[in-house]
């Protein structure tokens, strides 16, 4: 393992042309995640956060700046690359395993048709959805079906998985379960994870490395480590270092949100 | 519902209600004291499809393939065309004034246009009018299938590399099938329209509109009806040809 970031990006600026003329997203946004790493990006509503994963994925090119993934300039997609959305689109017409089976036969993959079964199966079960494999989507909940999307991501073996706001539209139950599923995920399925989200919790719950974007157009304004030993279950969000660290961030994104004066101090935990 | 009711809510319903409708139509006509030269009643018409049963077939024969392939026609161009607005904006807004300036002509006007273009070509001029009539609905609905697709389906493939034929194959086309039913539905009578309208407005002496005009030039009142009644008879046939193909093919979308 190399100490070179697997996920690295350089000075990406990034402007859309809409109706009302060009609004420009990204400026001169650097972040770097090591391998095997899980960083949460987190930041003010609107400031360019799902760009940055379409860029990452490379279903976007950057303006200006590079995306380099695994030491190689990413130019168009690839397939070592898995994506969750907030919508957990499945294919309505396709039993889960089906859903779950849909990018190996976009990739190419040496293993048998059998050998991809088993692994989709064997992605369901661990995230509790055995049994469901022959279900069609829409007999499934919003919270199993987002679960069946984390498996298709998975399923082609990726090393960098994307999440782009997977649990926003979760009730906070729901939430917090496939939290612990993420842990117990990325323990047997190692990769390198990059989150969006607009849940603090779920940033210092989930990440090793947590990035706040200012507003748009967004740059890296700070970046928090969090000590990662292994999965965590939900205790660590109530302990003394999760609050301070929860007080900082909150406070980096009044910053980001123009309503707090940046260099005030964060208030003690 | 229970499953045991399947049979009686599919079959056993739609059944009555036509023999309940059949017996208020009997029972008017006989309140009334109406002669069968003014509306003739479903007992009138028993005698007429024992004398022609020959013709009957024969007619109806004619008819029914003269429409499903103009519907054919249809589907494929239908596709095609849908497929072109539904994947090009700039298609779209150049296409869209067109196709409906097209649906806007009256097809009966189109006809002896039609019929003077291709004389004596009979048969082709019958498909080519069904399919004119037929087609507009599913152009419409397969372009606004395509072009409504929600960015995320696209996203999943593309994320891996797809190129936009397999997003097509994979995605695009089945999700659009539920769009494109509802579309047939729709086209499978006009296109019954369309072939009736050549048979009857230009008559080459085949089809159930030439059925129709020969009651009409006889004054064989209980014959023109009865061909209505056998058009009614093989539209209802297509339509549920169409429901099976649907639930084979997008029972996935189909709520009872």
């Amino acid at each position: 393992m190399s100490d070179a970031p697997l996920i690295d990006i350089k000075d990406v600026t990034h402007t859309f042309q809409t109706k009302s003329g060009p609004l420009q997203v990204l400026d001169k946004l650097n972040l770097s995640v090591r391998e095997g790493g899980f960083c949460a990006v987190v930041g003010p509503s609107g400031c360019g956060k799902s760009t940055l994963t379409r860029l990452v994925a490379g279903l976007l090119k950057p303006d200006e700046g590079e995306v380099w993934l695994h030491g190689e300039r990413v130019k168009s997609p690839r397939a070592t690359v898995g994506m969750a959305f907030q919508n957990p689109v499945m294919l309505e017409w396709r039993t889960i395993l089906q859903n779950v089976m849909l990018p190996m036969e976009i990739v190419p993959t040496k293993t048998s048709r059998k050998q991809q079964e088993e692994r989709a199966r064997y992605l369901l079960a661990l995230v509790g959805l055995e049994g469901f494999e022959d279900k069609r989507p829409s007999e499934l909940s919003g919270g199993m079906r987002q679960r069946a999307s984390l498996c298709r991501a998975l399923v082609h073996q990726p090393d960098v998985l994307i999440l782009d706001e997977p649990f926003g539209a979760l009730d906070a139950f729901t939430r917090e379960d496939l939290w612990q599923t993420m842990h117990q995920v990325k323990e047997k399925e190692p990769f390198t994870g990059l989150l969006i989200t607009h849940d603090l919790r779920e940033s210092i719950f989930l990440a090793d490395k947590i990035v706040v974007l200012s507003g748009r157009p967004a740059r890296s304004q700070y970046v928090l480590d969090v000590p990662m030993d292994g999965p965590r279950d939900l205790e660590h969000l109530y302990t003394h270092d999760s609050a301070e660290m929860l007080t900082v961030l909150r406070h980096q994104i009044e910053i980001a949100q123009g309503r707090a004066p940046v260099g005030s101090p964060a208030e003690p935990a | 519902m229970p499953m045991n009711s399947g049979f009686l809510h599919k079959v056993l319903i739609p059944v009555a209600a036509i023999i309940v409708f059949l017996l208020l139509w009997e029972a008017l006509v006989w309140a009334m004291g109406w002669p069968d030269y003014k509306m003739a009643s479903p007992s009138d018409l028993w005698p007429a499809y024992v004398k022609y049963a020959d013709l009957f077939l024969l007619n109806s024969w004619q008819t029914l393939w003269r429409t499903v392939a103009g519907l054919g026609l249809a589907i494929v161009f239908g596709t095609l065309i849908g497929m072109i607005m539904g994947f090009s904006k700039i298609a779209r807004e150049a296409l869209y004034p067109l196709l409906v300036g097209f649906n806007a002509v009256p097809k009966a006007t189109i006809v002896p246009i039609v019929a003077l273009m291709f004389v004596g070509a009979h048969d082709f001029n019958t498909v080519l009018i069904a399919f004119m009539i037929s087609f507009f609905p599913i152009a419409v609905s397969v372009s606004i299938g395509l072009s409504t697709l929600e960015p995320e389906y696209r996203d999943i493939l593309a994320a891996l590399g797809a190129s936009k034929v397999t997003i097509f194959w994979k995605i695009a086309l089945p999700k659009t099938l539920p769009e494109f039913f509802g579309a047939l539905k729709v086209a499978v009578t006009l296109a019954f329209i369309g072939t009736n309208l050549m048979e009857i407005v230009s008559p080459h002496g085949r089809g159930l509109g030439a059925l129709f005009d020969s009651g009409k030039t006889n004054s064989d009142y209980p014959l023109m009806f009865a061909v209505l009644i056998a058009l009614a008879a093989l539209g209802i046939v297509l339509y549920y040809v169409v429901i099976a193909l649907e639930k084979a093919l997008a029972g996935w979308a189909v709520r009872d």
